[in-house]
Order: structure tokens, then C-alpha cells, then sequence
């Protein structure tokens, strides 16, 4: 793919290229191209001067990288204890079938991808799901349903 | 516009000034705009107060204030009316009018947003003597509820910074220490480390420069209160580094937060700025020669990165893996640099100790803890939300006086503390004093302070299981013990709650527990196995009956769980088969349902649906 690197420029420079800010770099070009192209990561080893193998180690260590496009809306669903005590993982079995994806996965038409993560720190509303910036808590099943309609 | 701060006595007569500047009788409107009261709209909630007052011409009489989190997410959005203190609950965006024509205007109490307690049923007027809180000692927290987190002025009106002044001008870098160790302060990130200790061993240390660390991290998943404590009162954690950097003689500081708290990145980042601008951050700070500044880093979400090395390889930008700990990271931590790594709520103590004194510190908690530990206390607890207590208090205090006890008439089974280092105490030790020593001694930990409480309808073995596996994903891989042995204890427990359990789990699990705390490198590894072990230690018959009966007492292994109908309480209104994803359920108007269990995927939803509470799970 092409890429913009541009972009990757512009992200690198707000860090001041400070290698300490590795992860964040890496959030940040990811919040601006939707995931990590290997032409991005390339980029990165090439203005930090570090090995491509230490940012794809990097990127692969932590599972808020995605290697892969993703979908236009991120649907996170709790399964921290708190949730996972009240039933999320009712909430994300309600979600796969709904989307006909698993956890992980990104729908066909790249309109969702549904992601189970472990605590969003506002565990007394739980179960709770984020779908892209915005917290919904005291969920249920059916509740979870009518909430897809908005993001389109 | 802000002035440089050159002497303490500049500081002083800012305070001063912006406390003349508030009125406490003034009229004031506290909503609170944490990330709980956030998610149930208190932003809308924010704009229809502004507009209303607007309208009735009353901006200049009556102010807004938007705080932090106030703890008791689960009443949220919350409003709190000074100076009366009048506390409301659960405030919608159409309530806003109403509470201006009211009671700002008229004085009267709104009942409906008046908070009930579910105990007694009695409705409460005034914040203070809402149960909840009235029996929490928040000394840490408590200035959550009042001040505007993006106000450093809010945080300097309140005694702010008062403690920077006093350990810069009046005590030497060995006297802060000592303080610190007088008293008694622990590190609330899990280890109980004790604090002073800490930073003397990191002040001693050879080699320049040092590094102070605010871990951020928070992976204990059904904890939150770093979050809180970031996102409402950043300068509390700021002034804590700054006091601690200074004792140990380090100049630069990085916090490591969260990639999930976007609001307490933004937060902070603010209050780095307020504090450089008031001369209490970066270049000679307060007139002084001492310079420190503070960078944030932002986490990408693995729970070992929590660990102490792990953090700081993160922060060299190589993945984050612990290393061997025979050279503790005071000694040789960040860049190999002697290191000192504290907690957010550890940080966020120090201000307080100095400023109060170490004695009158020392004189809360218990012998071997001292000072006070928020709590994040959810799970199937009335009262969820964030709690601070004397250490020593008991459980039972937390969960039934505090917590106002077990919703819908359940029975307790289970407190788990600790995270997934920790284990589930049973009812049998609710009387158990929380301290770092007595939750050790029952097979559980202090941990960061997730106290999740559980019911009837949560099953142990699942409870042991959902940890292994979280343990078994967050494990970086680099021990064998660690690595195979949380694998293997999770496919163990998942033939237990599939059905496949065999005579002699239960031992073997004991026996690999065993192996795997022994065995690995760091801390993940050596407690993994506390969730699985403390469970067997007092929930061993639910083991039994996965086992042996095939049945999960608690109906919640989907293997050994079956959903039926009863006829006599069903009344035939169909709700559960138009909810039903996969066909299972039949019947006809009049004529009770039933679900055929061939089709049904035991996914819940007629459960969820049936009002007359007929769907039973066996
Ligand atoms: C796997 C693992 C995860 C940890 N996660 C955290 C965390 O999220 N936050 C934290 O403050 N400490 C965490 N710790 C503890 C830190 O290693 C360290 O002890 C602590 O931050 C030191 O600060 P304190 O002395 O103020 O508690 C974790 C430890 C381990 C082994
Ligand atoms: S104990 Fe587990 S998490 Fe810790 S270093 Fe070893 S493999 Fe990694
Ligand atoms: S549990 Fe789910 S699949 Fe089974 S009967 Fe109920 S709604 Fe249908
Ligand atoms: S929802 Fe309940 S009452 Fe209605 S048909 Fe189903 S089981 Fe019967
Ligand atoms: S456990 Fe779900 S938000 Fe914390
Ligand atoms: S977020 Fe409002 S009380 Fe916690």
C-alpha cells in the first residue's frame, strides 16, 4: 500500500523523534492511518535509527497494534473482572453472533472490528463496552444490540 | 497569566489571594465528569446548566464546577449543591431546568434525585451523610469532589504545593526520607514496598543521572482508582515526584500511563504546564537551584508492562519484557540508571506526609500498614465505586457498610482481592482486617486495590479459570514454568468447566501452582497461581461437583448448565422466543413455553428477556 509519510513525519516530529515515546508513536500513527503498514514502521526504524526489527518487535509485543486494516469502528468490549462477573462475556457472545465475527476480527464491509479487552477503568458501570471514543455502561444483551445502529 | 513563583513566600501570598477569591458560601454547582458520570452523559448534563443559567441571568450568583470522580460511579452522573451540600444522583439532562427553578432558585429539595439507601430505605439529603462515603477516611481522594482538575489555582487554594515548599525549605533530601520512613508508607502497586526504603537505596545508588518513575500502567483489571486519582487531581501525584525527586536527587521523572486513560494523559499534560508556569516544575523550582521536569509515556496495553523492568524497557522502546531482578532497578533501572518507581496512589501520599507530618500519618492504618488504600469495590456490591479506608479496616465493613451489601437478595460467596496475583476470600474471613500482612496470610494480596465482590451466581472455578487464562495471555513468554505452566493449569480448568474434569485435577493442580511460583522469573509468574489455589483452599466443593456431578452449582459452565422454563410461572407472552437467536424456544399464546435443548447455545438471552423470572438455569 501507499502510504503518506507525510504523516508518519508529522507524528515522529510532535515526539521530537524521542525513542522513549516509541509506543505512542505508534499510537498515533495508527489513529491516523487505521493500522501500522509495514511502509510506516519502515519509516519509523529509519528516523529513530533503530533496527526494523526492534519496532516490528515492538509492534507485535503489544496487542494494540494492528498490522492489518481495521474497521471504520472499534468496538472494545470489557472482559476485566469486574465486567467479566456481571456477564461481558454474554455482551461479547451477543456482539460475534450479531456481526458474524469473532473477537478480533473485522467485519467484511471494514465497518466494524470487534476487540475484547481486559478493564477500560470505569468498572463500576460494568459490563461496559467503548465503540470508538464513546463509554457505554450497565449493558445487557439487548441493549448492546441497539447500539450499533449509530456508528455507520 | 502566571507569575513565576521565586520563594515560598510567593507561593503563600498566591494562596492567599485565591482563597479570598472563594467564597465558600458562594452558590456553587459540583458535577462531577469523571469517565463513569461521563459515560451516562454528564457532558450534556454540563451545557444544560450553562444554558439555564444563562437564561435566567444567573452566571455571575451561581458557579459550575467541574470536577474529577467523586467514587460513587454508580449513581452517576452526580451533582452536588453548595453550600448546602445537597447531593443528587442518577441527574438526567432534563432534570437541569427543574434544578434551577428549585432549588437554586427557591431552596427546595428535588426528592426524586435524592439518593436512597437500599438498606434502610430512607432518603438522603446532604453528601456527607450518604453511607457511602460517611464512613470512608478520604484523605487522598477526598479533594477529588471539590477541585477542578485543570486548575492548578483550585489545587494551590486547597494547601496545594505547601508540602513542595516545606521539603525544599525546611527539610534536607536525608530528612524527607527519614520522614517518609517514619511513616510507614507502603507502595500501593501491589508489592507493599516500603516507600522510604525505596528512595534511600535509589539516593545511595552510584551513577547520574537518576530517574522517578509514576507507574500508570494500572493492569489489575476491575481497578481504577490511578485512573481517578490522575484524571481528578493530577497536581497531588505531580507534587509527590517532584518532593520524591528531589529527596533522591534526579532530575528527570516520566509517568507511564495507560493507553486506555486518554483523559488522564490530557489531564496531566495540563498540569505539567500550570506547575512549569508557576515556576513549580522544570528550571530552578521555587527560586531554587533543583531543576526537574516530567515526561508522559503512554503504555500499550500489556498487564506485565506493569512490572517494574518491563516498564522501563517499554521506555527505552524495546518490548516489554522483565529481566532477571539480581540487580534491583534502584540500583540500575531506566538506561541502566538507578531508578526509583512508585505507584500513582503511593505518589499521590507523599504531599500529604509532609505536609501533615509523618506522625500524624503513622497514626492511621495498622501496626505493619499505615495511612489509608482506595479501594475499587465492584462486582455484586450495591455501592460500586471507589472507596478509601484506614488500612485494618474488614471486609465486611467495606462490603456491607460501606458497599451497602449483595443487590437482588443474593448471598455473598466472595471477595477477590488482588488482582489476578490476589485470591477469593470467603465469607468465613469477612471479619479479616485489610492489611498488606493479614491479606497475604488467607492466600490473597493488598494488590493495587481491585476488590471485586462476588455472589450465589459466580462460579469459583470459573473465576479461577478466567484468571489463569487472562494470566496465560499477559504472560510475555520468556519462562518456561511461567508460559507452559499457566497453559496447561488453563486447559486443565477448562476440561473442569467443559465436563471433562478427572479424579486428580484438583492435586495436579496444586502440584503445578507450586511449580510455577517457584520457577519464574518475575512477579506474573510467582503469583499466578494465587486465583487457582485460594480457590481450591475454600471453595473445593465446587470443584467437587464440576468433577465428580458434573454440575456447576453456580450455573454459569455452560457444559453443565441446561436453561428449562417453568410452566407455573411462565405466562406464555412470547418475549423469550422473539429474543431467542437459534430457535430453541416453542409455545403459543396461552400455552407455556419450552425450550428445546438440542437447538439452545445457552447464550442467555431468554434469561434476560423473561419479566416473570421463569427461565431457570440448573
Ligand atoms: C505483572 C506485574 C504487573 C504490575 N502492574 C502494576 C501496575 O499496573 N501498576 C503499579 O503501580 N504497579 C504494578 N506492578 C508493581 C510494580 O512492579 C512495582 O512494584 C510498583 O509500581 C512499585 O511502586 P510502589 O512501590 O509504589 O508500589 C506490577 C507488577 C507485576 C509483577
Ligand atoms: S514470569 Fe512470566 S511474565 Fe514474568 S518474565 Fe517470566 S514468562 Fe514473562
Ligand atoms: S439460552 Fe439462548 S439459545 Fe438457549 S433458549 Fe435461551 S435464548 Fe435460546
Ligand atoms: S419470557 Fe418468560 S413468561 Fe414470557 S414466554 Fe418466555 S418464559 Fe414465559
Ligand atoms: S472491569 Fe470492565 S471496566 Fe474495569
Ligand atoms: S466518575 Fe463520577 S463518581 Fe466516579
Amino acid at each position: 500500500m501507499e502510504i503518506d509519510v507525510s504523516k508518519v513525519d508529522e507524528v515522529i516530529d510532535s515526539f521530537s523523534g524521542d525513542l522513549s515515546q516509541l509506543i505512542g508513536i505508534l499510537q498515533d500513527i495508527q489513529a491516523n492511518l487505521n493500522y501500522l503498514p509495514r511502509e510506516a514502521l519502515v519509516r519509523v526504524s529509519e528516523r529513530l535509527e533503530i533496527p526494523i526489527s526492534q519496532v516490528f518487535g515492538v509492534a507485535t509485543f503489544f496487542k494494540a497494534f494492528s498490522l492489518t486494516p481495521r474497521g471504520r469502528h472499534q468496538i472494545n468490549v470489557c472482559l476485566g473482572t469486574a465486567c467479566h462477573v456481571r456477564g461481558g462475556a454474554r455482551i461479547l457472545g451477543k456482539l460475534e453472533r450479531d456481526l458474524k465475527i469473532e473477537a478480533g476480527g473485522t467485519t467484511e464491509d471494514l465497518r466494524f472490528t470487534l476487540e475484547s479487552v481486559r478493564c477500560l477503568g470505569c468498572c463500576s458501570l460494568g459490563p461496559v463496552v467503548v465503540i470508538d471514543n464513546d463509554t457505554y455502561g450497565r449493558l445487557n444483551q439487548e441493549k448492546v444490540a441497539k447500539l450499533l445502529d449509530q456508528y455507520e | 497569566m502566571r507569575e513565576r513563583l521565586r520563594n515560598p513566600e510567593n507561593l503563600e501570598r498566591l494562596r492567599q489571594k485565591l482563597q479570598k477569591e472563594r467564597d465558600p458560601n458562594k452558590r456553587r454547582i459540583t458535577v462531577c465528569a469523571g469517565t463513569g458520570c461521563g459515560a451516562y452523559g454528564c457532558g450534556e448534563i454540563i451545557s444544560a446548566l450553562k444554558k439555564e443559567l444563562k437564561k435566567r441571568k444567573l452566571q455571575q450568583d451561581v458557579e459550575i464546577k467541574v470536577t474529577g470522580c467523586h467514587g460513587f460511579c454508580e449513581r452517576g452522573p452526580l451533582l452536588v449543591i453548595n453550600p448546602q451540600k445537597l447531593f443528587y444522583q442518577k441527574v438526567q439532562v432534563e432534570d437541569v431546568p427543574e434544578i434551577l427553578s428549585e432549588t437554586i432558585e427557591k431552596g427546595n429539595v428535588i426528592d426524586r434525585l435524592l439518593y436512597v439507601n437500599p438498606v434502610t430505605g430512607e432518603k438522603i439529603v446532604h453528601e456527607d451523610e450518604v453511607p457511602f462515603y460517611k464512613l470512608q477516611e478520604r484523605i487522598i481522594f477526598g479533594s477529588n469532589g471539590s477541585i477542578d482538575p485543570t486548575s492548578i489555582e483550585d489545587y494551590i487554594a486547597i494547601g496545594g504545593y505547601r508540602a513542595l515548599a516545606k521539603a525544599f525549605f525546611d527539610m534536607s533530601p536525608e530528612e524527607i526520607i527519614e520522614s517518609v520512613k517514619r511513616s510507614g508508607l507502603r507502595g500501593r502497586g501491589g508489592g507493599g514496598f516500603p516507600t522510604g526504603l525505596k528512595w534511600e537505596s535509589c539516593r545511595k545508588a552510584p551513577g547520574e543521572p537518576r530517574y522517578v518513575i509514576c507507574n500508570a500502567d494500572e493492569g489489575d483489571p476491575g481497578a481504577y482508582m490511578d485512573r481517578s486519582l490522575l484524571e481528578g487531581n493530577p497536581h497531588s501525584v505531580l507534587e509527590g515526584m517532584v518532593i520524591g525527586a528531589y529527596a533522591i536527587g534526579s532530575n528527570q521523572g516520566h509517568v507511564f500511563v495507560r493507553k486506555e486513560y486518554p483523559l488522564a494523559v490530557q489531564n496531566l499534560r495540563i498540569a505539567l504546564q500550570q506547575a512549569e508556569e508557576y515556576g513549580l516544575l522544570g528550571e530552578g523550582i521555587l527560586g531554587t537551584g533543583f531543576d526537574f521536569s516530567v515526561r508522559i509515556n503512554r503504555g500499550g496495553g500489556a498487564f506485565v508492562c506493569g512490572e517494574s523492568s518491563a516498564l522501563m524497557a517499554s521506555l527505552e522502546g524495546q518490548p516489554g519484557e522483565p529481566r532477571a531482578k539480581h540487580i534491583h532497578t534502584v540500583i540500575s533501572g531506566l538506561y541502566d540508571k538507578p531508578t526509583n518507581l512508585n505507584n500513582v496512589e503511593t505518589w499521590a501520599n507523599v504531599p500529604l506526609i509532609i505536609d501533615k507530618g509523618d506522625q500524624w500519618y503513622a497514626q492511621l492504618g495498622t501496626e505493619g500498614s499505615k495511612g489509608t488504600k482506595i479501594f475499587s469495590l465492584v462486582g455484586k456490591v450495591n455501592n460500586t465505586g471507589l472507596v478509601e479506608v484506614p488500612m485494618g479496616i474488614t471486609l465486611r465493613e467495606i462490603v456491607y457498610d460501606i458497599g451497602g451489601g449483595i443487590p437482588g437478595g443474593k448471598k455473598f460467596k466472595a471477595v477477590q482481592t488482588g488482582g489476578p496475583s490476589g485470591g477469593c476470600i470467603p465469607e468465613s474471613l469477612l471479619d479479616l482486617p485489610v492489611d498488606f500482612d493479614r491479606l497475604t496470610e488467607v492466600g490473597s494480596m493488598m494488590g493495587s486495590g481491585g476488590m471485586i465482590v462476588m455472589d450465589e451466581g459466580n462460579c469459583m472455578v470459573d473465576v479461577a479459570k478466567y484468571f489463569i487464562n487472562f494470566l496465560r495471555d499477559e504472560s510475555c513468554g520468556k519462562c518456561t514454568s511461567c508460559r507452559e505452566g499457566t497453559q496447561r493449569m488453563y486447559e486443565i480448568l477448562d476440561d473442569i468447566t467443559e465436563g471433562r474434569g478427572k479424579r486428580g485435577d484438583v492435586e495436579l493442580l496444586e502440584e503445578l501452582g507450586w511449580v510455577v511460583a517457584e520457577a519464574s522469573l518475575c512477579a506474573l509468574g510467582g503469583t499466578a497461581p494465587n486465583p487457582v489455589l485460594s480457590t481450591i483452599q475454600y471453595f473445593r466443593d465446587e470443584y467437587e461437583a464440576h468433577i465428580k456431578e458434573k454440575r456447576c452449582p453456580a450455573g454459569v459452565c455452560k457444559a453443565l448448565i441446561q436453561y428449562t422454563i417453568d410452566s407455573e410461572l411462565c405466562t406464555a407472552c412470547g418475549r423469550c422466543r422473539k429474543a431467542c437467536p437459534s430457535d430453541a424456544i416453542s409455545g403459543a399464546k396461552k400455552v407455556p413455553h419450552k425450550i428445546d435443548q438440542e437447538k439452545c447455545i445457552k447464550c442467555g438471552m431468554c434469561v434476560e428477556s423473561c419479566k416473570f423470572d421463569a427461565v431457570k438455569v440448573q
